[in-house]
């Protein structure tokens, strides 16, 4: 493969397939027009089978034939081209088929004009600065940093001052004991058929151990074992065995 | 100087865009137009009768002091200010265009300059030389896009009715032929 496949780097980029040298031209109709100013020609009256031909070698020459542009232009002139030669049957009625590229020719060239007037008076304004024109100037650079050691000392002495009393909160677990509770709640269940809240809940009970009870309570609810039920709103809550357990 | 004119002057020094007439009559409501034309007159005499570094122009539809072009070289070598860049040919183009067809759509510069327009436009965009200035009827309801106060700024114009008329426009190519005629066989037979 390495004998077969043997590069020619002396071969002109010529084959290369991307060779646009855009900046001569800005387009297909400037390119046309400079064309008809080099081959003196009657814009009205453009000699399309030379101008064509022009035009397709002077792609060729530019390496332009990546530029789908210019392709669609020489496409569109060899039609017209082509309906040059056709036959005219009625003198009167026949339309020349190159009207309407004329037609853009002349507008094309007509912005070019303008062009050149922006571009005088662009260059004449390009000369004169405004006031304001001046880039807004870059924020000043901070001073530098002044500093003491006696400031520095003093400024650590005021933060070890105020971290001698530490305001510290400790922070005590207090378990939930609901294996216990439940426990006690079974125990209870076992000597009696159905007990109210207040009497598994001493009245000097901490909310920590009210809280146990009802989870214990709601835990043994889940599993089946009591029925709670409550006769109206914020009365006493009754427990009681639960009869269908019961009897299982 | 009078008074007013010593008015404008602080105004149009501290102003970083061109002052519109409308705006130079709020500096002085007892002022009338001809007080502030007259004004203003007597400024840009001042500058160009008494030999100043600046002068003061009308451009981009209000006033505007700028600095004389024979300062401009040693300013920028100074680098003082900067000269802003030139516009490529493409974009020129492209600006012609749409100075004249405002409001147009892309399709239609595309359509004029035979090529695609869509980087460039960005660009002028970016550069505020154009603006959307609203949609066309129709398919896909395209984007149209207008000239901007900047333009007529960056190319020293007063108003778009400064550019050159369409009919004022020498068609180079019409020399070709010493009395244009309108081509006939673009016209249909009537």
């Amino acid at each position: 493969m390495t004998a077969a496949y043997a590069p020619d780097v002396s071969s002109p980029p010529a084959d290369s397939s991307f060779v646009v040298e855009l900046p001569a031209f800005s387009g297909p109709l400037d390119l046309l027009l400079s064309l008809i100013r080099e081959e003196q020609v009657d814009i009205y009256d453009i000699p399309i089978a030379r101008i064509c031909e022009q035009f397709v070698l002077r792609i060729r020459t530019l390496g332009l034939n990546e530029a789908a542009e210019y392709l669609e232009m020489a496409a569109r002139l060899l039609r017209i081209k082509a309906q040059m030669l056709l036959p005219r049957s009625d003198e009167e009625q026949w339309e020349d088929p190159r009207a309407e590229l004329v037609r853009r020719l002349l507008e094309y060239q007509q912005m070019r004009e303008v062009v050149d007037v922006l571009e005088r008076r662009g260059e004449e304004r390009r000369n004169q600065f405004a006031r304001a024109y001046l880039p807004q100037a870059p924020a000043a650079p901070q001073a530098p940093l002044a500093l003491s050691l006696s400031e520095l000392l003093s400024a650590v002495d005021r933060v070890l001052r105020a971290a001698r009393q530490p305001n510290i909160h400790e922070v005590v677990p207090r378990a939930i004991d609901i294996p216990g509770a439940i426990t006690v709640i079974r125990s209870v269940l076992a000597l009696r058929a159905r007990i109210l809240w207040t009497e598994i809940v001493e009245r000097t009970a901490e909310p920590w151990q009210i809280l146990s009870t009802l989870l214990g309570l709601l835990e043994l609810a889940k599993l089946g074992e009591v029925r709670v039920s409550q006769p109206k709103p914020f009365a006493n809550v009754e427990i009681s065995r639960d009869a269908a357990s019961e009897a299982a | 100087m009078t008074p007013l004119a010593k008015l404008l002057e602080a105004a149009l020094f501290a102003s970083a865009r061109p002052i519109a007439s409308d705006e130079l009559a709020v500096l002085d409501p007892d002022a009338s137009r001809a007080e502030l034309q007259s004004a203003l007159d007597e400024l840009r005499e001042h500058y160009d009768v008494d030999g100043h570094g600046v002068e003061l122009v009308e451009i981009g539809g209000g006033w505007q002091i700028l600095t004389r072009a024979e300062y401009t070289e040693a300013i920028e070598r100074a680098q003082l200010a900067a000269r802003p860049a030139r516009l490529s040919g493409a974009a020129l183009e492209t600006l012609a265009i749409i100075a004249y067809r405002q409001p147009i759509s892309r399709a239609d510069i595309e359509e004029i300059r035979g090529v695609a327009v869509g980087g460039v436009l960005k660009t002028l965009h970016e550069r505020g030389l154009i603006d959307v200035v609203g949609r066309a009827e129709g398919l896909g309801r395209p984007l149209l896009y207008g000239t901007t106060p900047v333009f007529l700024e960056h190319f020293a114009l007063r108003h778009l009715e400064e550019l050159p008329r369409a009919d004022e426009l020498a068609i180079a190519l019409r020399v070709q032929r010493p009395e244009p005629e309108p081509v006939a066989a673009a016209e249909p037979a009537e």
